[in-house]
């Protein structure tokens, strides 16, 4: 047989039918809905008379609307469209029976963190989302990408895709991280080398040492910013912290099934001698602590580095850069460590995992934020928060001057009332620093949680290493 | 979804790169529960002032772009979110086309999806097309899906590809879905398959 990718193989295993042009019909092991990009897929569904045809493999969440303040059972949190569109993903839940985590439940939270938390994500599988940061789940070597609400509605009342194959990448990170440098700026390398578009018609495997050394949570945040690189989906082949990560997830699979599960899984990797159309390599140990500087996630630079000049640049991209620097009110040649910044924001579904709440913590403890910045963590699910305040981080971002909230997507998309004023600079752990992502004329400079816990300290973008004591790493 | 045969109309020059799906219709307008009347919110940021001026110089609000169908863009043009909301604003607004160099893989996808066209062209091509847009409302061009042609206002013509199954479902204004589910007994043998072979899925 010949040699095989990781994404081969999954791509294999999924197949309904191929027609003679090569379009396929790939089958979906798990769909997870949210609020925004659904109704209007079960509106369809109604005007046509179809019924969902797996509901046990649909898993609804509401996330990016709902409000992340401790007020939020109150209705007047919300502005009248959202609890519409919230209210409409209650009604849709119960009248076509799929598994659903209400706003009031524990469980709660970004369908992107919820999914792999709750055991639905699992090694080999294909999931789909109206929502392009699904990527995150290739973490577990599942083939996972984000769709439109037409493509949603598709899934619903067939539980397959037509797709055609995209080609293999390969994207191996060799060597071991230096101490400060962590799985987010692994991520924002590759964009930062390969483009927005390097990836596009692509499906991105992580591979190489310091992958491998990687969290499954570490992972989730290299494969969430694929999208992000222009790669539909990107994955990492199954390991022992893999199946760890999974073992005893409400629902992975027990007993006899786990250990055929884990048989199958085992085939899960890239053969000997697979062919990639595209191979990156980047050397771990070059990777330094890095920021954007600009509005599109390739615009990324070391936190040693200068703002960058239109002139240094060529193409649509010279007028792009200059359009971006009058955005983000910067000046070429100035020092990214002197931005000064308003804001803080922790959380996402690149960031809000329970690492990356430890990580900003080690840098927090016993510190407080500057005076006059607002900070806020805001935790990716209701079990990561609840699992915070066990270990005492809740505390210790409580105690630096941090609001603590309760978990959404909030200001990554700024759906929720938690948004950007006009001009207003923040350091996110998300995963856009688009034109006004988190508020009309808002400033994102993307960075992990330990760099942003380290710009609420000093009130501007900071290097994290100057901050470490000994012993914590990013 | 309406068919898409073959289109004349003015063409908007926008040869930002990257042009993302926020700047085509920003979050606060994806919390409706339909997929019409988006138009109006049509790269909303880039085209009205806060109090919700129109911003002159935006190409949509000059008056010779008003009416455009088709647009031609700079590289990568949809990246960013899944939202479908960015093909219905285009499609609310009266854009049937977007020709660029590249364009992101799901906005590329939704395009189909809602009767639009999405053409890739080589940059020389782009140029000149984006040159012959910037003439202004009476330089039409034509867009032939039949022939797989867009033609400038001046007669230059350059072919493009388009997937045989995306031409079909356009030409005809077909639903996917229907289409899918003519399969279903393979999805049913699939599904009795896997059931079997990986029963934790």
């Amino acid at each position: 047989m010949t040699a095989r990718t990781l994404y081969d193989k999954i791509w294999d295993d999924h197949v309904v039918h191929q027609a003679e042009d090569g379009t396929c019909l790939l089958y979906i092991d798990r769909h997870l809905v949210h609020e925004v990009t659904s109704p209007q897929a079960f509106e369809g569904l109604r005007m046509t008379g179809r019924k969902v045809r797996a509901p046990s493999k649909t898993i609804a969440v509401p996330d990016h609307n709902v409000p992340t303040t401790l007020d939020r059972a109150n209705a007047a949190t919300m502005t009248e469209d959202s609890r519409i569109q919230v209210a409409a993903l209650d009604q849709n839940a119960k009248d076509f029976g799929i598994n659903y985590y209400p706003v009031s439940d524990v469980r709660q939270g970004i369908v992107h963190i919820v999914g792999p938390e709750q055991g639905w994500t699992l090694p080999g599988m294909t999931v789909v989302c109206g929502d392009s940061h699904t990527a995150t789940h290739g973490a577990f070597g599942s083939l996972a990408h984000g769709i439109g609400t037409s493509e949603v509605e598709h899934v619903l009342a067939t539980q397959t895709l037509i797709q055609r194959k995209g080609k293999n990448m390969k994207v191996e990170i060799t060597g071991s991280l230096r101490p400060g440098v962590t799985a987010k700026d692994i991520t924002m390398a590759v964009i930062g080398e390969t483009g927005t578009a390097g990836g596009t018609g692509y499906v991105i495997e992580y591979c190489g040492q310091a992958i491998r050394e990687l969290s499954m949570e570490g992972r989730m945040t290299v494969c969430n910013m694929a999208i992000e690189g222009g790669a539909r989906a990107g994955l990492i082949a199954p390991d022992e912290k893999t199946y760890a990560y999974c073992m005893g997830r409400p629902h992975a699979p027990k007993g006899a099934a786990w250990e055929a599960a884990v048989a199958y899984w085992k085939t899960l990797y890239t053969d000997e001698g697979a062919h990639f159309d595209k191979v990156v390599t980047i050397k771990g140990e070059d990777i330094a602590p890095l920021v954007t500087w600009g509005t599109s996630p390739e615009d990324v630079l070391p936190i040693t580095a200068v703002v960058p000049n239109p002139a240094d640049f060529s193409g649509g991209k010279v007028e792009a850069v200059q359009r971006a620097l009058d955005y983000m009110g910067l000046k070429p040649g100035q020092k990214l460590n002197e931005i000064a910044i308003d804001t803080v924001f922790i959380g996402s579904c690149t960031n809000g995992r329970i690492e990356d709440l430890r990580a900003a913590a080690a840098i927090l403890k016993g510190k407080k934020k500057k005076d006059g910045i607002r900070a806020m963590v805001v935790p990716g699910s209701g079990l990561v928060r609840a699992q915070a305040e066990e270990e005492g981080l809740a505390q210790i971002f409580i105690d630096a001057g941090f609001e603590w909230r309760l978990a959404g997507c909030s200001m990554c998309l700024a759906m929720n009332p938690d948004q950007l004023a006009p001009g207003e600079r923040c350091a996110a752990t998300s995963n856009r620093n688009f034109e006004g992502r988190q508020g009309r004329g808002g400033r994102t400079h993307l960075l992990s949680p330990a760099m942003a816990a380290a710009a609420a300290i000093t009130g501007h973008l900071t290097d994290v290493r100057e901050l470490m004591s000994e012993g914590v790493s990013g | 979804m309406e068919k898409f045969t073959k289109l004349t109309g003015i063409a908007a020059p926008m040869p930002l790169v990257n042009i993302d799906t926020d700047m085509i219709i920003p979050k606060q307008f994806l919390k409706t529960i339909k997929r019409s009347g988006l138009g109006v919110n049509l790269f909303d940021e880039m085209r009205y002032n806060l109090d919700g001026t129109e911003i002159a110089d935006f190409v949509l609000n000059q008056p010779a772009y008003r009416k455009a169908e088709i647009i031609i863009a700079g590289d990568n043009f949809g990246c960013g979110s899944s939202r479908e909301h960015a093909p219905w604003a285009l499609l609310d607004f009266g854009i049937r086309c977007v020709i660029s160099t590249s364009f992101a893989d799901i906005f590329f996808n939704n395009c189909f999806k809602n009767g639009i066209l999405p053409i890739v062209l080589p940059q020389e091509q782009i140029d000149i097309l984006m040159a012959d847009a910037r003439k202004g409302a009476n330089a039409r061009q034509t867009v032939d899906l039949e022939a797989q042609t867009v033609t400038t206002s001046d007669g230059q013509v350059f072919p493009f590809t388009v997937d045989g199954h995306r031409k079909h479902c356009l030409m005809n204004g077909l639903d996917d879905i229907g289409l899918t589910l003519e399969k279903v007994s393979a999805i049913d043998s699939f599904e009795a398959k896997s059931a079997a072979l990986h029963p934790w899925a």
